[in-house]
């Protein structure tokens, strides 16, 4: 399985390469990608000392141009498709059904990814943008179990890429607007959930609260880790009772699954976290460099490494997500 | 004229609610076109199943147009099979709401509901040349974006005017979830509440609702202010989507403000009446939180 690894900055793109990634995805510094935060992300510049790197190692590259373009500026998404296969991308990363035609007609060189944004979750989806696009790997919405994802890969043409690592969404991506709902700011408008521009922590007497776009998200008691206020991982009330009403704060982490994974088909294996720093992206590739070695070495993942691997996971409890059933 | 829909009921009411529900609309509601079909939850689909072709029967003979609404999310082989049966009925238009279902559509003519990504031209155009006859558009769009693409689309656009906005879907069931359930033995507990259930804020501010795996607002979206600027800007329809609210009276409050026999904000009165306890919201036009609300006076088309 190929180790997909995160890079939101040229510092982040070396560790993923030190560390045994065997392919990065990136995005432009502007609002055509998912990860569009302030001091992340490249620039042609570095996007094209990036590739030269990477490919004198025989890694690849892939650029996310993963937002939805804007209606009247459809141009800008353009542009960064074809600075991507200028720069010799391997592949782009995409979404929109619109850019998808475009790159398809105009750059029919360029190696097609279906990001996770389009929640193409269903055989019959898949193959819709094969035909039409001839997408040759789709990145799976974080809402299949490791069994739907058996059968799906035995009946679509193109390889799968899941998450292994990292945030989780708890809805079907690229089609939550939760977000903006409460900041204005969305995932496929904007390339942004839940801001840090619209978060505040402010005390209440002995608790801390977290704030997003005004609104209470969660309330720390002293001594309590704070953990930040995703709209989807914050407690809330139901009929006098709070909880986590969507999911808890928590990391998926598919350490313990590769074996099953593999077995179901799975291509690669992805982490999240292009907003993370170049430390995390390095200590996270790297172990699960390792866990691929052994397991395709082995046959297995050796029990301990999965769990020593456990600390990597933001300072929360772990879950395997929907790969899972019971987690619906 | 301008089209006003009724979009498809998203909550699990009981079999005999629903059917009773169309049939008023049937004999009441200003509506050209009604849109129906379970979109949320594949599992509540056998419910209203026994009903549906008398639905349908009552709403053509009142010269209503019928479109059947496919689920939001495919996420098995089970459902996508629902979907294939779906499609050989003998409606003649479908919605698609998932990428998935759109193989089944070609060559047949059929719409594109809100729930499907289309952002900007050349996503409607693609959609338009494979057989699309109709496109309902995101709800987060702002107006200048919905006015770009009625301006450059080859069919007609239709933008959601009313009802609790559609946020989210997941596989996973918040309503399971909230009872201590699991999605397979969820017990069908989301069809406690005609409206979804409230979500608060740990201080008590109402936040949003959830209704089985969809994620709705817990404000209301109105446009009865910004229908005529819509209509001008090229918007060919407009879409209600059931509450518990009084529908009947709701579509009319629609249907007059953009026959300018009211106006809107004689409307909006008349509408917050009608729901006493939700805040009005259309902060999404507006290309800012979808839970506020602005004044037409700051709504731009271009």
């Amino acid at each position: 399985m190929e180790l997909v690894a995160p890079a939101g900055t040229p510092a982040a793109f070396r560790a993923a390469l030190a560390a045994g990634a065997d392919a990065i995805y990136l995005g432009f510094r502007d609002e055509t990608n998912a990860r569009n935060f302030p001091g992340l992300n490249f620039s042609a510049d570095e996007l094209k000392e990036a590739i030269g790197l990477a490919h004198r190692e025989r890694r690849k590259v892939y650029v996310a141009v993963n937002t939805f373009p804007r209606a009247g500026d459809e141009a800008i998404w353009q542009r960064a498709v074809a600075a991507a296969a200028e720069l010799g991308a391997d592949a782009v990363i995409l979404a929109d059904i619109g850019l998808l035609d475009y790159a398809a007609q105009r750059h029919p060189g360029l190696r097609l990814h279906l990001s996770v944004q389009a929640a193409a979750s269903h055989a019959d989806a898949i193959r819709f943008y094969a035909e039409a696009f001839g997408v040759r790997r789709v990145v799976l919405p974080r809402v299949l179990t490791v069994e739907e994802i058996a059968a799906l890969n035995a009946s679509v043409p193109v390889e799968t890429e899941v998450f292994a690592f990292g945030g989780m969404c708890t809805m079907a991506e690229g089609r939550c607007f939760l977000s903006s709902y409460v900041t204005g700011r969305s995932p496929n408008i904007w390339g942004v959930c839940s801001p840090a521009s619209h978060v505040r922590y402010e005390t209440r007497g002995d608790a801390l609260v977290s704030l997003l776009g005004g609104s209470v998200i969660n309330r720390f008691q002293q001594g309590e880790a704070a953990g930040y206020p995703t709209l989807c991982k914050g407690r809330f009330v139901v009929d006098g009772r709070a909880s986590y009403l969507f999911e808890e704060p928590v990391s998926l982490n598919a350490a313990g699954i590769l074996a099953e994974l593999r077995a179901a088909g799975v291509a690669a294996l992805k982490i999240e976290g292009r907003q993370r720093g170049r430390a995390y992206v390095a200590s996270v590739v790297a172990a699960y460099r390792g866990l691929i070695d052994a397991l395709e070495r082995e046959g297995s993942v050796p029990r301990e490494s999965a769990i020593l691997f456990d600390r990597l996971a933001e300072g929360h409890s772990e879950t395997t997500g929907a790969y899972g059933k019971r987690w619906r | 004229m301008t089209a006003l829909s009724l979009g498809p009921v998203f909550f699990h009411w009981e079999p005999q609610r629903w059917r009773d529900f169309y049939f008023r609309a049937a004999e009441e509601a200003p509506i050209d076109t009604v849109y129906l079909g379970e979109v949320v939850c594949a599992k509540r689909m056998p419910f209203t199943a026994p009903h549906f072709d008398a639905v349908i029967e009552r709403l053509k003979r009142a010269g209503k147009r019928v479109v059947l609404s496919s689920l939001a999310l495919i996420g098995n082989e089970r459902e996508a099979q629902l979907m294939r049966d779906l499609c050989a009925t003998a409606v003649p238009v479908v919605e698609a709401n998932d990428i998935g279902i759109l193989p089944l559509l070609t060559g047949k003519p059929h719409s594109l509901g809100p729930f499907l990504n289309i952002y900007n031209e050349s996503t409607l155009a693609f959609f338009a040349a494979r057989g699309a006859i109709g496109a309902c558009l995101p709800p987060e769009l702002p107006a200048t974006s919905i006015a770009r693409l009625a301006a450059s689309a080859s069919i007609p656009v239709e933008v959601l005017a009313f009802g609790r906005l559609p946020l989210a879907i997941s596989a996973r069931c918040f309503h399971a979830r909230v009872h201590g359930l699991h999605k397979d033995g969820c017990q069908f507990v989301c069809g406690r509440d005609a409206e979804g259930l409230a979500v608060d804020t740990l201080e008590g501010e109402p936040f949003l609702a959830i209704n089985g795996l969809q994620t709705l607002s817990c404000t209301c979206l109105s446009l009865l202010r910004e229908l005529l600027g819509l209509k001008r800007a090229g918007v060919a329809g407009f879409r209600l989507s059931p509450m518990a609210a009084d529908m009947v009276r709701v579509a009319r409050l629609f249907r007059d403000t953009l026959d300018e026999r009211i106006g809107a904000e004689e409307a909006e009165e008349a509408l917050k009446a009608l729901l006493p306890q939700m805040p009005l919201a259309n902060g999404f036009l507006y290309g800012e939180e979808g839970r506020r609300r602005f004044h037409p006076d700051h709504l731009r088309l271009e």
